[in-house]
């Protein structure tokens, strides 16, 4: 404490800064645990039950001993929560038919608990870039599988989503930040379905240049999102802030309707409630106004 | 695609399992569980083929001086030798009963 | 003509009205049972969202599909669960819509309202049977199609599943054509041929037609008798999708479930 620098101890405002613990520079491991109460998480299907992808071998990839997904069961403000987080550095988060079947299993597993009684709640941390694409077909199954067991549970307890970066939630896992309860996000987090490079490749240059940065997170950064009503908190990256966002977003409970169910409300977001013609409109969406590119700067600080 | 397998005379022991890394690119991810039988067993898969005599050069400079006794499996994504013998330390001072469970930062 | 249209068009039985062009709605008489709820996807040059005109699944596609899912919902809420009519989706979409603007309005939110539309009408009774008459590629088949209880395709060359199409697959995973197809022999989740796919686990049937393109009358007969057994298949098997895991090729997922339930406190 006595090693602050005088600037930012003059700054109130900079002090959340200098003081945070960074959960974007956390493995997936380690974001399990600082997100559960401290010393209360249990992990399932470890590294040591060696349950790995029987597919990578033979094309030539080494595999990771718990498939890039884990599985920590625990307290969330005193209360049953079992984290579910993906390890953005094996295969860019990418999910696979094992680790598909864990996240798919531990939700269906959280259902039953509760329809039993035992109400747990689910935390997702999203750091992948969708479907594993050296799975193929039993990747895309898996993430319809992990879709159908989110709806198991999230009638029941509430599922939340978090998305910090450094990857985001990209391809058929966004669909997964779609059908959450709640999503958390920070600024430096993504979310969206098309990648800037797969949408610039598919549609050209125009369509989205996957080498402006400040484009790619003024449609898909969490501070975009957030403004447009996609997602429920926009914190620092700072463990202890998203562990509180996201206590805060279980306490809440189960809604009545989730933004998945909300159609009017999907439909009236594109401009007209009438579909036949639907004429859209961004102003649809209440975006901010374009920023200049002196202000594009400034909010790059600190992501 | 390599798979190495090695084996080291091991004296020293370990209190308990330790796992350490990611198979995320320029890392690896060590599994390790203590032995009674006096040896070190090394399976090391790796995404770099052809390396055999750095494998072997990092992991008998590691043993010489740490020989403890037990399983050691290495999953590597093109880790340099000075990551793969720091991940190897870590993997013991993970594994010694003083070492706090992680809980996060 | 698109083989959803052409498809969508010989098991229609009556045409149903639809906010979205690209969203094609209609009773089926399968000949058994109550009519079921037709749904395609299909081309409109003329969608309001450029990048959703080759019968993508993009923001209005979602949409129109979560509204027409969860209407045959409501119609059906006050029947007993095994009474609620079927609701067939005929898949033949290239993908989800790549565009900024599907971006911007946050695409997965839109195809995850058809998820959770066809997921609750499976959960709620509903047969829900897919039958993949072309492609059936990525964020396509997540909102259309994969959540099914039971999932049909026709047994012809053209028809595609997989996670992203080919030339996408071979650039984002740094391979040629020519090394995905070599791979594709023995790693089974990689190969584009329908057959190699039946084998994965969730293909309940295969159909032999005459004209995959344009359906003769005893081709859609045929199917018809299929997509009627399928309901029947579903109407009896599990609603959440674990009939999905009796394939040998989904022994890793059985170990890692077995290993994850044991454990679980």
């Amino acid at each position: 404490m006595s090693d602050i620098p005088a600037l930012v101890a003059e700054r109130p405002e900079l002090q959340a800064l200098w003081h945070r613990h960074s959960f974007v520079e956390l493995d997936a491991r380690a974001r399990a645990h600082a997100i559960l109460d401290k010393g209360t998480g249990h992990e399932y299907c470890d590294p040591f039950d060696r349950i790995e992808s029987p597919w990578l071998e033979p094309q030539g990839l080494v595999p990771q001993a718990d498939d890039g997904l884990v599985v920590v069961k625990g307290q969330l403000a005193g209360e049953p929560c079992v984290v579910i987080g993906i390890e953005g550095a094996f295969q860019g988060g990418s999910i696979g038919e094992v680790s598909g079947a864990k996240a798919a299993c531990a939700l269906q597993l959280a259902a039953r608990d509760a329809r039993a009684g035992q109400p747990i709640s689910a935390v997702l941390v999203l750091e992948t870039g969708g479907v594993r694409l050296q799975e193929g077909t039993l990747g895309l199954n898996a993430v319809a599988e992990i879709l159908s067991a989110l709806l198991e549970l999230r009638g029941l307890r509430p599922v939340i989503g978090v998305a910090t970066g450094p990857l985001g939630s990209y391809g058929g896992m966004s669909i997964v930040a779609g059908l959450c309860t709640r999503m958390v996000l920070t600024h430096e987090g993504r979310l969206g379905f098309n990648g800037a490079q797969v949408i610039e490749s598919e549609a050209g240059v125009a369509e989205f240049d996957s080498s402006d940065r400040a484009l790619i997170w003024s449609v898909n950064g969490g501070a975009q999102r957030y403004a447009t009503g996609l997602a429920d908190a926009l914190v620092l990256d700072d463990a202890p802030a998203v562990r509180q966002a996201v206590i805060t977003a279980v306490a809440v409970g189960v809604p009545e309707r989730h933004r998945s169910e909300e159609l009017d409300v999907l439909a009236a977001r594109l401009g007209s409630g009438d579909g036949a013609q639907a004429r859209f409109s961004l102003a649809g969406l209440g975006l901010p106004p374009a920023p200049s590119p002196g202000s594009a700067r400034q909010r790059g600080a600190g992501s | 695609m390599q798979t190495l397998n090695l084996e080291y005379p091991a004296t020293g022991s370990a209190a308990r399992r330790a796992h350490v890394g990611v198979v995320g690119s320029g890392d690896l991810e060590i599994l390790f569980e203590p032995g009674t039988d006096a040896t070190a067993s090394v399976r090391v898969r790796t995404t770099v083929d052809g390396f055999d005599v750095v494998w072997r050069r990092v992991l008998d400079a590691f043993f010489a001086h740490h020989p403890v006794a037990g399983r050691y499996e290495l999953n590597d994504f093109g880790a340099t030798p000075g990551i793969v013998s720091l991940r190897l330390l870590q993997v013991l001072e993970t594994s010694k009963p003083a070492h706090k469970e992680r809980i996060g930062q | 003509m698109s083989r959803a249209q052409a498809w969508f068009d010989a098991l229609s039985t009556q045409a149903l009205p639809s906010p979205y062009r690209s969203v094609a709605i209609a009773d089926s008489d399968l000949g058994r049972g109550p009519a079921a709820r037709l749904l395609a996807i299909v081309p409109d040059a003329g969608n309001t969202f450029p990048r959703a005109r080759r019968g993508e699944v993009g923001l209005l596609e979602g949409i129109g599909l979560a509204r027409a899912v969860r209407e045959v919902i409501e119609l059906d809420s006050r029947l007993a669960d095994d009474q609620r009519r079927p609701i067939v989706a005929v898949v033949d979409v290239p993908s989800q819509a790549y565009g900024r603007l599907e971006e911007q309005f946050g695409e997965y939110l839109y195809i995850a309202a058809a998820v959770d539309a066809y997921a609750t009408a499976r959960t709620a009774g509903h047969p829900v049977i897919a039958l993949v008459v072309g492609s059936a590629i990525s964020g396509g088949f997540l909102g259309h199609g994969l959540q099914a209880s039971q999932i049909l395709a026709l047994d012809d060359d053209k028809i595609e599943i997989q996670a992203i199409h080919k030339p996408a697959a071979a650039r984002i995973t740094l391979r040629t054509i020519a090394e995905l197809d070599e791979l594709a022999k023995t790693v089974t989740p990689l190969s584009f041929d329908v057959r190699v796919w039946a084998t994965l686990g969730y293909c309940d049937g295969l159909l032999k037609v005459s004209d995959a393109d344009q359906p003769s009358s005893a081709d859609v007969d045929l199917a018809r008798g299929a997509l009627a057994d399928a309901v029947t298949r579903a109407r009896l098997g599990p609603r959440d999708l674990t009939n999905r895991l009796q394939s040998p090729a989904r022994r890793a997922s059985v170990r890692a479930r077995q290993r994850l339930a044991e454990q679980w406190a």
